[in-house]
């Protein structure tokens, strides 16, 4: 190796670094945004469940979790028999690849809790990661990235599945698991009336929300850099169409989710353009370094659309209770990113390479999912019980308030 | 309806990997958008299956 060539691998190295460094601002962000969108009584659980669930994730992923997945040269506790050794021993590049395996892990594991807010217990939700970041995640992410999907099988099409950022592997495999568990929980007491009409159980804290899809914006830009680099071997010098393409994604997507919601409630709801600014990011991470910017705006207009318009099918026809439209923005999304690679920049075989992806991913994940945590629940019950639910998770599990001072229920007190 | 609907999931899935393994050509196109047509009946059944008989939780 020449000095030149020595001195450029370095600054790769430590560029990389700062970008996969910048990926837990996604994992704040989304925890920001599902707190937000949360009732005020179950505020400070929604954060404590944030902090457990991504803990549990990242320790069962590196207990086990990419030994299944398949990194080379790392097995089970990082390293073949060595415990904590194995990760000392393969410095880089697996090392530095694993370590953003950890945050892409921390930040799937995060999008259930978004779906099963203000019902679900911390129990379960840290047991339900074990399943995920055990088996469910990892499984997608070898078939996707190592086996059947990965680019060394070209699938009879002459293309192979495209998913540089993780729309499939991260988001959707999440947001499928956040579909199975408002399933397998039902919907929040007193959501439904007796005629099937949806209330409005709104947000308890906006700002929570729009700083959390800044936070993410940040993240995500280091996410999708970081997985092109990694995983799609592209040059260093590709990040900068990568954070355009991220960037032109959410803005059109958080544009066309203002503007459908002005055309038909006559004011923009903030909530659903914070969904529509994650369904772009989520969108853009397929593509993030194939799309052209024209393209990224593109699939950040129908992303935005398709986020909205999910969110009230979901709502109002299926009788989903979301409360952070989690199923939307995630698996609707990530699904439409990973169509949107086919479309725009790769033909008609590359549209048949994605659909097989998006296929594995509904007839292979989403039962697998459900399975899991049904199982689950036979065990650990899921949910909390109806006077937990009244009361608020935040005095039913924690037992004390996120905001003591202001939030007072009448209903939390006894009558003297 | 809901094992139903999880059963075509499945099967439309195998389908797909069925159709890679064994065909090339139009005839492999064809059955990956038929085992997705499967998949995507499947996930209707299971969601139908999921809507509450009786909405009333309050």
């Amino acid at each position: 190796m020449t000095p030149d060539t020595a001195e450029n691998s370095r600054l790769a190295f430590a560029l990389c670094l700062t970008f996969i460094l910048m990926v837990p601002l996604a994992i704040a962000g989304l925890a920001l945004i599902n707190t937000g969108l949360g009732r005020s009584r179950s505020a400070a659980h929604a954060m404590t469940s944030s902090l457990c669930v991504i803990s549990v994730a990242v320790l069962v992923y590196f207990a086990w979790g990419f030994a299944i997945q398949g990194y080379p040269d790392l097995t089970f506790f990082g390293g073949a028999g060595h415990g904590t050794d194995g990760m000392r021993s393969t410095f880089a590049p697996a090392a530095i690849a694993a370590l953003l395996a950890f945050f892409s892990v921390a930040l799937a594991s995060l999008i259930p809790l978004g779906a099963a807010s203000d019902r679900w217990r911390i129990s379960a939700a840290c047991a339900s990661t074990v399943l995920f970041a055990g088996c469910i995640y990892p499984v997608y992410a070898r078939l996707a990235w190592r086996q059947f999907l990965s680019p060394d099988v070209k699938l009879g099409l002459g293309h192979f599945f495209i998913d540089v950022g993780g729309s499939g592997v991260i988001q959707v495999t999440g947001g499928l698991t956040a579909l199975s568990l408002a399933w397998l929980l039902g919907p929040r007491r007193g959501k439904y009336s007796s005629n099937g009409m949806p209330a409005a159980i709104p947000a308890h804290n906006g700002v929570f929300v729009v700083f959390g899809c800044m936070l993410a914006w940040i993240g995500w830009m280091g996410l999708n850099s970081a997985s092109a680099i990694l995983y799609a071997w592209l040059p260093i010098e590709t990040s900068v169409l990568v954070a355009v393409n991220t960037t032109f994604s959410a803005m059109a997507a958080a544009l066309t989710a203002a503007a459908i919601t002005r055309i038909r409630f006559r004011k923009p709801d903030a909530s659903l353009i914070a969904n529509g600014w994650v369904g772009g990011l989520v969108a853009s991470s397929a593509g993030c370094a194939s799309l052209k910017p024209a393209t990224a705006v593109l699939t950040g207009f129908v992303a935005g659309a398709l986020v909205v318009l999910a969110i009230e099918f979901l709502e109002f026809t299926l009788k989903i209770d979301d409360p952070c439209g989690s199923v939307s923005v995630h698996a609707v999304a990530g699904i439409w990113g990973l169509l949107a690679v086919g479309i725009f920049s790769g033909g008609l075989g590359q549209l048949l390479a994605q659909l097989v992806g998006v296929a594995t991913l509904l007839g292979f994940v989403l039962p697998l999912t459900y399975g899991l945590n049904w199982l689950l629940g036979r065990f650990i019950p899921h949910r909390v019980s109806v006077d937990g639910e009244r009361q608020g998770l935040d005095l039913h599990e924690l037992g004390a308030d996120a905001y003591p001072e202001f939030a007072v229920h009448a209903d939390e007190f006894m009558q003297r | 309806m809901k094992l139903g609907g999880f059963l075509l999931l499945l099967s439309g899935w195998g389908i797909v990997v069925a159709a890679l393994t064994l065909l090339h050509g139009g005839a492999l196109s064809a059955f990956i958008v038929a085992g997705l047509a499967v998949e995507i009946l499947g996930l209707v059944l299971v969601a139908k299956s999921h809507i509450p008989l009786r909405e009333d939780n309050g």
